[in-house]
């Protein structure tokens, strides 16, 4: 009896134990980029663009860029993402093709960036002739996002009851009179929670936008889609690794690491209020 | 017999993949009448019922042989349109489904995807449907209340009022009391019992007396086989196959 107590307490002390190192490590790394980068933090570095060789000035660029390049990767993966969860989820037979087209995609969320980064230059850059620019950094994170989007979009779907499907086709609905009015409304936030948590990963690759799209440094901001633009984690990396005066710029590399974390950290906070809101409202 | 035939089963075999799960069902169903389908469980009552409307088209690899004829005409020929039937077919499930939305629109849902309905003619009729399943009493102060906040007895009414709002000939009830308290039970078998007026009922229970007390014909199935099929007052007092008086006398279940 004493026995078994003993090796619970051991037990549940290893899981703690292991919950707190997660913990510490995460708060160790923002309490970092928070004290060093913080100090960066200005106005004028946000709302700047970078000078003297990027030893001074802002950032304001690359916080446009990566947000017009998310906005991009948003406008292709979003409908692009939902509409291949409905197919597959809703009107596609379950058949032993439509199991490896599923696991295909679980397996395209598995392939590193710098992948789709290579892909993204043959496909958008040379074949389809967009050129390095912002459409082509957004398409190739759109196809980085998509196996994101289609697999909590299809979660989502799942999550509701097979009985407001059949309730509505028995009310004689067409099946997609069903799904729009029946199932899609009660689907759709949590669809979008999935989406906003790719978005957020997309927001801060580095490699599928090296060679597609991402600039070393422009004074100016895009004018149209097929500009070249700054982007906060390629500017990062410049700054942190590829600068001619590291030392010099290391505060200027951790606000901007701020910069990024605040911007994803914010995309995620959005994913979680809209799932809590769902949570609340949902009665099934 | 004064009755009209509404619904007539012929040879009916049906199939999941390759597992049979109906065998050569041969059952008229009478116009406004109650046909109800007794039989233990893994039966194919539940099967058999959801044939009727062509619920089970939307599971995948099931298969129908011989004829439903609703009216004379076969439901399951190219030239039905299965939206037409389930709105001429009506059903109430087993677990009570409202959708999560107002009490109101959970009545509306049917008449606003049917057809061009004016926002009044929709009013009428979901006050009609909610006077039919003897629900409006209960629900006329807080109809844009959300359905989930009634009872588990008023939310089976609500699925009735549902399915009648879309003005259907025959209403399919698929086990609709087994999720149910006894005195919200009495209810529905009231509604049932007064919807025959006006409406062919089809209702599948596993409760016996249920089926004695609601319905003019039984059918006994078992094992995808129907027994036996009588007026209801026969199959309980003098059941000509000795497997259904088994079963009516409580020797398994």
């Amino acid at each position: 009896m004493k026995r078994k107590k003993i090796i619970q307490f051991i037990g549940f002390l290893f899981l703690r134990v292991c919950l707190y190192t997660v913990l510490a490590i995460l708060l160790i790394l923002l309490y970092d980029i928070g004290k060093n980068g913080g100090g960066a933090i200005s106005w004028e570095f946000i709302s700047q663009p970078p000078r003297r060789g990027m030893t001074e000035g802002g950032i304001f660029p690359a916080i446009m860029g990566t947000f017009i390049v998310t906005i991009v990767t948003a406008v292709l993966a979003i409908p692009l993402g939902m509409f291949a969860a409905i197919y597959l989820n809703e009107y596609a037979k379950q058949s032993r093709l439509t199991r490896l087209i599923r696991l295909s995609i679980r397996n395209l969320s598995g392939v590193p960036s710098i992948v789709y980064g290579l892909f993204g230059v043959i496909l958008f850059v040379n074949i389809l002739k967009f050129g390095t620019s912002i459409l082509s950094a957004g398409l190739t994170l759109g196809l980085l996002t998509l196996p994101w989007t289609i697999t909590s979009s299809e979660e989502a779907l799942k999550t509701i009851p097979n009985s407001y499907r059949e309730g509505a086709l028995a009310l004689g609905a067409t099946q997609w009179q069903a799904i729009r009015t029946n199932v899609l409304p009660y689907a759709i936030p949590g669809m979008l929670t999935g989406t906003v948590l790719g978005l957020a990963r997309a927001a801060g690759e580095t490699a599928p936008i090296l060679f597609t799209g991402a600039a070393f440094y422009l004074p100016f901001l895009p004018k149209s889609l097929s500009d070249q633009f700054m982007a906060l984690p390629y500017h990062l990396y410049i700054m942190a690794t590829q600068h001619h005066a590291i030392q010099q710029v290391r505060p200027l590399a951790y606000g901007t690491a701020l910069v990024l974390i605040v911007l994803v950290l914010g995309m995620n906070m959005t994913a979680v209020v809209i799932r809590y809101r769902l949570r609340r409202k949902r009665r099934w | 017999m004064d009755t009209q035939p509404k619904i007539e089963t012929k040879n009916l075999n049906f199939y999941y993949g390759s597992k049979q799960a109906l065998r050569n069902i041969n059952l008229v169903c009478a116009d406004r009448h109650v046909t109800a389908i007794i039989g233990p469980s893994g039966c194919g009552k539940s099967t058999f019922i959801r044939t009727l409307n062509r619920m089970n088209d939307v599971i995948a690899g099931t298969r129908t042989e011989g004829q439903i004829l609703l009216d004379g005409i076969d439901i399951n020929a190219p030239a039905v349109d299965v939206v037409e039937l389930r709105k001429n077919v009506g059903m109430v499930f087993q677990k009570p489904n409202p959708f999560p939305k107002s009490i109101f629109d959970n009545v509306a849902y049917g008449p606003r995807i049917n057809n061009g309905k004016t926002r009044s003619e929709i009013e009428e009729i979901v006050v009609k449907s909610l006077i039919k399943a003897a629900l409006w009493e209960e629900v006329n102060d807080r109809l844009k209340e959300n359905a989930f906040a009634l009872s588990g007895g008023q939310q089976q009414r609500l699925c009735i009022a549902r399915a009648l709002a879309v003005e259907p000939e025959v209403i399919l009830f698929d086990e609709p009391c087994s999720a149910i308290d006894p005195i919200a039970t009495a209810k529905i078998e009231d509604l049932i019992i007064k919807m025959k007026k006006d409406y062919t009922v089809v209702i599948v229970t596993h409760n016996m007396q249920q089926a004695a007390r609601v319905s003019d014909f039984t059918a006994f199935m078992m094992l995808g086989d129907l027994i036996e099929f009588d007026k209801t007052e026969r199959i309980f007092t003098n059941p000509a196959n000795k497997l259904t008086e088994d079963y009516i006398t409580g020797r398994f279940g």
